[in-house]
């Protein structure tokens, strides 16, 4: 123990260390709180689910923070839904049967383009009479634009931007041809061209209710072009869960790799010298057989052939690992403790064989292999978004190499979705660096001749 | 070299018959290069062995245990059905004569392929195919040349995969040779930080350090391509050839010397720097030798071994990498088709580019052994015996 609080003030003098153990931290928290916040089997059903979980959400926007670096504000995402009791509601009885309701959507639009569409989404109740509903625009310079009428059905969205009639009332409003009503409906007629008009819109979704028992319920998208702190992709995905979600698997997969490899490896070169012989001959030429099979080629073939299970490419890497190339290093290391006198006298007093490799033998060296599991963990956490970027994710969960997978497939970067891929790089690179950047250090600390170059 | 030092001291005496001096040095050049040989040979044997073992564990996971058999012989009955309805007078047939027609016309198919044979038996006739990369026909895939035969496809990708990765792995091991070296004579200077600093950058591979790449210099800068291997059309002339080729090869070799030169410097100026701090480098200095050759003599020449070591064990853990370096830069590479292979879930090709593989890091690990060989005394003279 004391040892051990030596060895961390020694570590303490090393910047960067203490940086990466600063970053390491981050991750570690993100992976535990992550779950708690998002449940796994929530996330999954989340990231697995299709329009319906994700039709408020615009598609690939861009991250709301990028516009603190651009000097011109891109829309963002405004959303109303009055099953959740936004917005205002008013209710009238006009007549016995007769029922208006009334949805009043204020909104702040102070942004410089323009939404990249304007949708509605309805639902209502009713037995034989649909009811009829109709949209009223106010500008924030006063005037009133009617926006559209339809009749909903029991789930129906109406879509601004397909409605011909208020394409054409706007054309004749703002003096554009073929002007976009999502466009119109925001632009200021009194500047030329198409110009966004700053200030407080108001949009009335007047529902006419026929029959006592009837109900309408109204959600208002107006989406943007930049939503959220991630973004979103090309399926209208909120980004975010998948680099959140991310974290605590990259961690969990590297560093149960990093730990299975190393302690495995490990035990069998220990094994190999305390028996020594044809065990020791035998493993020295598995590994040499081992660093010949593509280790990477076979996990691709497995993930083709049977299953792209996250977990069951973690067991293959490890299985592939155990005879590693690190044998002859731990080999070379357990040559000299073998000959120290205190095992010697564990087997003067009668210690199973057993007993000595994993009581005596690989305890003495397990300091020596801390560096080594640290350095190990950015490895196999790329490995997993190599895999990933192959197509060879897993199929159901959000991992940061499958997002990468994601925009690369859907040419991101020719499109200029930038976020989309630097994001979950930047994830990774802070994660390959963070754990690196301890391992060297750890490195330094633990094996003092390196400390004196 | 002990041989042909003592061999000129004794010249210097001038009693001893100076053609009988040069006659045993000429016999102990001999003796080291058959041991050479022998040494050479016997490595060689243990990796075709351990190849064969490596392509045999493939041959048994890519077969799932025999389940890709239950598969060919679906396809098998399939053919054997399509080939039979084409023909008319098969038409003609009653259900009864038709069934035993087509049951005797698989059981034929089934028998030229070995189908009736038990698993185990045909994994070894599998094994030897592999070997030979006589792997049939491909499901999916077509060779540029139109052939579907696995071997040609697979060759016809090899030359772009050895000269991307053989330039690029040159590049690392000269460039990080010479930028070590500078280091460890410049050893604390502000370079020699920087690269302390900048070595767990190398915790990323190359493929990744290609993402940013592309973006910079393909996607915003335009001033390199994304991907593939030459502009197309591919120019007529050579000189332009050689000159989009290039040009192509210029992202993804910055990629991966990009992920491995850092730490490989500082790995090997750390091992300069132990070698140099040796009593017989202070020897030589206090001498007044000159510094090149102290370098060379005294302190690259015992550093080699170790050197190449540090540089199989990365070349090893490499070409790995080379699949997916290759699907980023479009590469049209053993690599890529690997990738391609995956899309058309084309299991003769997958398995064939697996053994490609196995036999690449056969090859690497024999040719760097034999580098070993040549400049580790040890091994060329012989474990014990050191006249």
């Amino acid at each position: 123990m004391a040892a051990l609080t030596r060895r961390w003030h020694q570590l303490r003098n090393y910047p960067s260390a203490v940086i990466g153990l600063v970053f390491v931290g981050v991750l570690v928290i993100v992976s535990i709180v992550t779950p708690l916040v998002l449940p796994y089997s929530e996330a999954i059903a989340l990231w697995r689910g299709g329009a319906a979980e994700w039709r408020a959400n615009p598609r690939n926007a861009a991250p709301v923070w990028q516009n603190w670096f651009t000097e011109t504000d891109q829309a963002a995402t405004i959303a109303f839904d009055s099953r959740e009791g936004e917005g205002e509601r008013v209710e009238e009885q006009l007549s016995a049967d007769t029922r208006e309701v009334r949805f009043i959507y204020e909104f702040e639009f102070p942004y410089d383009t323009f939404p990249p569409e304007l949708i509605i989404f309805s639902e209502a109740t009713y037995s034989a009479k649909q009811p009829f509903v109709e949209l009223l625009w106010y500008t924030p310079d006063g005037r009133e634009v009617r926006a559209g009428e339809f009749t909903p059905t029991r789930s129906s969205s109406f879509r601004f931007d397909q409605d011909r009639r208020l394409q054409r009332r706007l054309e004749r409003e703002t003096g554009i041809d073929d002007v976009r009503p999502s466009e119109g409906l925001f632009d200021d007629p009194e500047q030329e061209g198409l110009q966004v008009l700053h200030g407080t819109y108001r949009l009335e979704i007047v529902g006419l209710l026929f029959e006592p028992d009837s109900e309408l319920e109204a959600t208002f998208v107006s989406y943007g072009r930049v939503h959220g702190w991630a973004g979103t992709d090309h399926l209208r995905r909120d980004i975010s869960v998948a680099l959140l979600w991310g974290t605590p698997l990259a961690m969990a997969f590297g560093l149960l790799a990093a730990v299975g490899t190393t302690v495995t490896t490990m035990s069998i070169a220990a094994v190999g010298v305390w028996f020594g012989g044809w065990v020791d001959s035998l493993i020295q030429r598995l590994t040499e057989v081992n660093a010949i099979i593509p280790l990477l080629p076979i996990l691709i073939m497995v993930g083709t052939l049977y299953s792209r299970s996250l977990w069951l490419m973690l067991g293959l890497v490890i299985i592939l690992s155990i005879f590693g190339l690190s044998i002859k290093n731990y080999r070379a290391i357990f040559l000299q403790v073998k000959e120290l006198p205190y095992i010697d006298a564990a087997r003067a007093y009668g210690a199973s064989n057993m007993r000595i490799i994993f009581r005596y033998l690989v305890p003495r060296i397990l300091p020596l292999i801390i560096p080594q599991i640290v350095t190990l963990v950015p490895t196999f956490v790329f490995l997993e978004a190599a895999l990933a970027l192959l197509g060879l994710g897993d199929p159901v969960l959000p991992t940061w190499g499958k997002l990468i997978n994601d925009a690369n497939s859907e040419g991101a970067l020719y499109s200029g979705y930038y976020y989309w891929i630097l994001q979950p790089a930047a994830l990774l690179m802070l994660a390959g660096l963070a754990f690196a950047m301890v391992g060297f250090a750890l490195d330094r600390v633990f094996n003092p001749r390196l400390r004196e170059i | 070299m002990a041989t042909e030092l003592s061999a000129g001291e004794l010249n210097l005496e001038e009693e001893v018959d100076v053609e009988t001096i040069e006659a045993s040095a000429r016999e102990a050049r001999l003796k080291n290069a058959r041991r050479l040989l022998r040494y050479t040979l016997l490595k060689l044997i243990a990796l075709v062995f351990t190849v064969a073992i490596g392509v045999y564990i493939t041959i048994i996971v890519a077969n799932m245990g025999g389940e890709v058999d239950k598969i060919r012989l679906a396809t098998i009955r399939e053919n054997v059905a399509l080939a039979a309805v084409a023909d008319p007078a098969f038409q003609q047939m009653s259900t009864e004569e038709r069934r035993a027609l087509l049951d005797r016309r698989v059981e034929l198919e089934i028998e030229q392929y070995g189908l009736d044979r038990p698993f185990i038996q045909r994994s070894f006739s599998y094994l030897r195919d592999a070997l030979l990369l006589d792997l049939g026909y491909a499901e999916g895939l077509v060779s540029d040349s139109g052939s579907r035969q696995v071997r040609n496809i697979i060759l016809e990708r090899l030359p772009p995969t050895l000269l991307l990765f053989g330039t690029a792995q040159l590049l690392l091991f000269f460039g990080a040779l010479a930028f070590g070296l500078s280091l460890s004579r410049r050893y604390g200077s502000f370079v020699d930080k920087v690269v302390l600093a900048l070595a767990p950058t190398s915790a990323a591979p190359g493929w990744f350090y290609g993402l940013f790449l592309i973006l910079i210099f393909a996607a915003l800068l335009q001033v390199l391509p994304f991907g593939g291997m030459v502009s197309a059309p591919p120019p007529e002339s050579r000189l332009e050839y050689a000159l989009s080729l290039g040009e192509h090869m210029i992202l993804p070799v910055a990629a991966w010397l990009m992920a491995a030169i850092f730490l490989t410097t500082y790995n090997w100026r750390t091992f300069f720097l132990i070698y140099s701090s040796e009593d017989y480098v202070e020897m030589a200095r206090a001498k007044g030798l000159p510094d090149r050759m102290i370098e060379r003599r005294y302190i690259l020449r015992p550093t080699l071994p170790n050197i190449i070591t540090s540089f199989s064990l990365l070349v090893i853990t490499l070409w790995s990498g080379a699949i997916i370096h290759e699907t980023v830069f479009n590469w049209p590479g053993i690599g890529r088709l690997y990738y391609q292979a995956i899309g058309l879930f084309d299991t003769p090709v997958i398995v064939a580019n697996v053994v490609l593989y196995a036999y690449l890091l056969a090859i690497t690990v024999f040719l760097l052994d034999f580098l070993y060989a040549l400049v580790d005394p040890r091994v060329r003279v012989g474990e014990g015996s050191r006249n």
